[in-house]
């Protein structure tokens, strides 16, 4: 009586056990979340990049499982700190592919951080989208590799079109030290003639300068110039400002959107009015007609990070905003995680509207930005308004 | 035969060929073997930066310009001039060992701080030339590498690598083991103590200093040839002063005057990053606790502070048996 009681007791502690095994192993297929896999500097020189893509990732991973996932999983996001070191990015872009084995990689704070994982997405084929600038990410297209901030060629582009609208034609440039500075000069080099338009002066200046008077009288006392471009990122742009208005130049000043935020302004002060630069919609949410369609966006993803944060929003965390969304959208129409399915649903992405901009990329673009997606702006009264 | 194994040219040499040998049995994947080849990279850099600091007692806060140089000199004449890779290497070595002999000669007059700064100086002005001359080195954004290849045969993949900077690695310390067991190696460590005392017996100070100053470029350069070709990617942060420091860093926790040391100090500090990737936000405030907590409770860095440890100990249980005897 007594053995037997017992074996049904075992019996059913067995039975037990085997039915959690089976709802825990049924669950974790249900459940088994998709990895999103990032590398960003979030400490270091480029932590103002970093830092807002790693946070804005964090909130809305948060945000899409709170909604329910995609498929009915949840996302889980792995990130690593690469400290715009290169090398570090490699190796944790080796550790979210073999150790962690993620679904896709949203990352890359720096063109030189991206470059240097190109090699190891392209052979591990996985989908992998880069928050960096600079057009050699997709020039030439590279078959895993998309990226969502606008590039440093755009920036020029919507300048030179600012200043052949204005009739110029005879422009000086006056650039920084930096990785971006260096970059955006190049390219504005590139297509200057294409817009019509002759550099006629091309100055620099160190990365601890703290006068470029020197330069600037240089280019004032070059005949013939009609506005001035100042590819620049930091400090530097602001004392140009300064010293622009100090020697009494009147022509037209230039900025990059590598300034476009409220600091440059501050820094700048009174001097700043009347500066014109290109910026993405975000920094001007508020700026925007109802009528414009990107407006609800750039409104929506402000205050849910100013609102969470309590920082001023920026740029860098809007682009890992729309990386992230454009695969959480791709994930969806391929209806899994597959690498490749994936990836041909990213390329296919059409018409998303994002912070950036409307990204329609294709076979032959990975980015999938226009123009459009910069606005001009003008410093009028403290403040950034539209340029119409 | 026993005391011929425990002197650190044979039974050392032989225990770093046998973990070198038994490490990929602990390997699970090609992220591993990742980490495994870019300790072993670090760890020729820092044998070479050992002799300097830990035996010849100079310092220098610009070795990661000879690294930088090393890594540029291979992209630049591998990938944009189509050079055979070890062609490249080889002429950028040499390149490398003319250049630290004409800066060494006159900055290695300098003594302490002042040497500290010239070496500074001449790092700072390797990552400027590097960051503004960007038609050949890409600029701040780096510049591709091709793969590294002898004959028709490329060397690719993380596997292949190990074997060859475990080799290359058990090579240095060969060298390095071999150099400071010879008159040279004393001569050296003479001038560390005093180096009027050495002059006063004969060693020519100057000269030693600039031969472990040209050693370890090389040593720093190769590395620096290698890293590049093994990345396929080079970016000035490669050059950067911070590189400098971290070269310093992993000779001083290790154990300067150690070979083995160094080996240690750059497993340590190559791994830790990876290790305390679990502590999220707080990694950094770890990484830094570990270093201090080492420099106070391991003073002489690592491996001499351990040995000490083990040698006393032993002395001391030794001195027990002669007591009860």
């Amino acid at each position: 009586m007594k053995s037997t009681q017992a074996t049904t007791s075992i019996k059913r502690g067995f039975a037990a056990i085997a039915a959690t095994l089976a709802l825990f192993s049924a669950s974790a297929v249900a459940q088994e979340p998709i990895k999103i896999g990032a590398f960003l500097s979030v400490t270091g020189g480029a932590a103002f990049l970093g830092d807002p893509e790693q946070k804005t990732l964090e909130l809305y991973v948060a945000k899409v499982n709170a909604a329910g996932g995609v498929l009915g999983r949840k996302l889980q996001l792995v990130a690593y700190d690469s400290a715009g070191d290169a090398e570090k990015a490699r190796t944790f872009t080796k550790r979210l592919i073999e150790q962690d084995k993620v679904d896709v990689i949203v990352g890359g704070s720096t063109t030189g951080e991206t470059m240097a994982v190109v090699p190891l997405v392209e052979a591990a084929q996985i989908p992998f989208i880069s928050l960096a600038g600079a057009v050699v990410i997709i020039e030439p297209v590279k078959k895993w590799v998309f990226k969502t901030p606008h590039t440093d060629r755009m920036a020029c582009e919507k300048i030179f079109i600012d200043m052949q609208s204005r009739k110029f034609s005879k422009v000086a440039m006056i650039s920084g030290p930096g990785g971006f500075d260096k970059s955006m000069h190049g390219q504005c080099l590139g297509v200057a003639k294409k817009y019509g338009i002759e550099v006629v002066a091309d100055e620099t200046y160190g990365g601890g300068d703290t006068d470029m008077t020197a330069q600037l009288t240089k280019i004032k006392n070059t005949a013939g110039v009609q506005a001035v471009l100042n590819a620049g990122f930091g400090q530097g742009p602001a004392i140009v400002t300064k010293n622009y208005r100090q020697i009494g130049i009147t022509m037209p000043l230039y900025q990059s959107h590598g300034v476009a935020s409220k600091e440059f302004i501050k820094l700048a002060g009174a001097a700043a009015e009347g500066v014109r630069l290109p910026a993405a919609a975000l920094l001007v949410a508020d700026a925007l007609p109802a009528s414009d369609p990107q407006r609800s966006v750039v409104v929506n993803y402000r205050n849910e990070y100013e609102s969470h944060f309590k920082s001023e929003v920026s740029t860098f965390g809007g682009h890992a905003y729309d990386g992230l969304m454009i695969v959480v959208e791709a994930m969806k129409k391929a209806g899994g995680t597959d690498k490749a399915k994936v990836r041909d649903a990213i390329e296919a992405t059409h018409g998303f509207m994002g912070t950036a901009g409307v990204f329609n990329m294709s076979a032959t673009d990975h980015m999938g930005l226009d123009l459009s997606a910069f606005r001009m702006l003008e410093v009028k009264g403290g403040n950034w308004t539209l340029v119409k | 035969m026993l005391s011929r194994l425990a002197s650190p040219r044979t039974g050392g040499l032989l225990a770093l060929a046998i973990v070198i040998a038994l490490l990929p049995l602990a390997l699970a994947n090609k992220y591993f073997y990742d980490i495994a080849v870019l300790v072993g990279l670090n760890a020729i850099v820092c044998v070479g930066l050992n002799l300097l600091i830990g035996y010849a007692g100079q310092i220098s806060l610009g070795h990661a310009g000879f690294f930088g140089l090393g890594a540029y000199g291979s992209a630049i004449l591998a990938s944009r001039y189509g050079w055979p890779p070890l062609a490249a290497m080889l002429t950028t070595t040499l390149a490398v060992a003319a250049l630290a002999y004409l800066v060494g000669r006159p900055i290695l007059r300098l003594k302490g701080h002042y040497l500290a700064m010239a070496t500074l100086g001449m790092g700072i002005i390797v990552y400027m030339v590097i960051t503004t001359e960007d038609r050949f080195t890409g600029g701040p954004d780096g510049i591709a590498v091709v793969p590294f290849s002898i004959g028709g045969f490329v060397l690719q993949g993380e596997r292949i690598w190990y074997w060859v900077v475990g080799v290359l690695l058990l090579a240095a310390v060969w060298l390095a083991l071999n150099l400071i067991e010879s008159p040279t190696g004393r001569a050296l460590r003479a001038l560390h103590s005093s180096e009027v005392g050495a002059e006063v017996v004969g060693i020519n100070a100057a000269e030693h200093k600039l031969l472990v100053f040209v050693i370890s470029a090389v040593f720093a350069s190769v590395a620096g040839s290698l890293a590049a070709h093994y990345s396929g990617f080079v970016t000035p942060g490669k050059v950067a002063f911070l590189h400098s420091i971290e070269l310093v860093t992993m000779v001083v926790f290790g154990g300067m005057a150690s070979i083995f040391g160094a080996v240690v100090g750059a497993a340590a500090l190559t791994t830790l990053p990876q290790l305390l990737t679990v502590f999220e936000d707080y990694e950094m405030m770890v990484f830094g606790a570990v270093m201090m907590g080492t420099m106070i409770f391991l003073p002489r860095g690592v491996v001499p502070s351990m040995a000490r440890l083990f040698q006393t100990r032993r002395n001391a249980s030794s001195d027990d048996r002669a007591g009860s005897a």
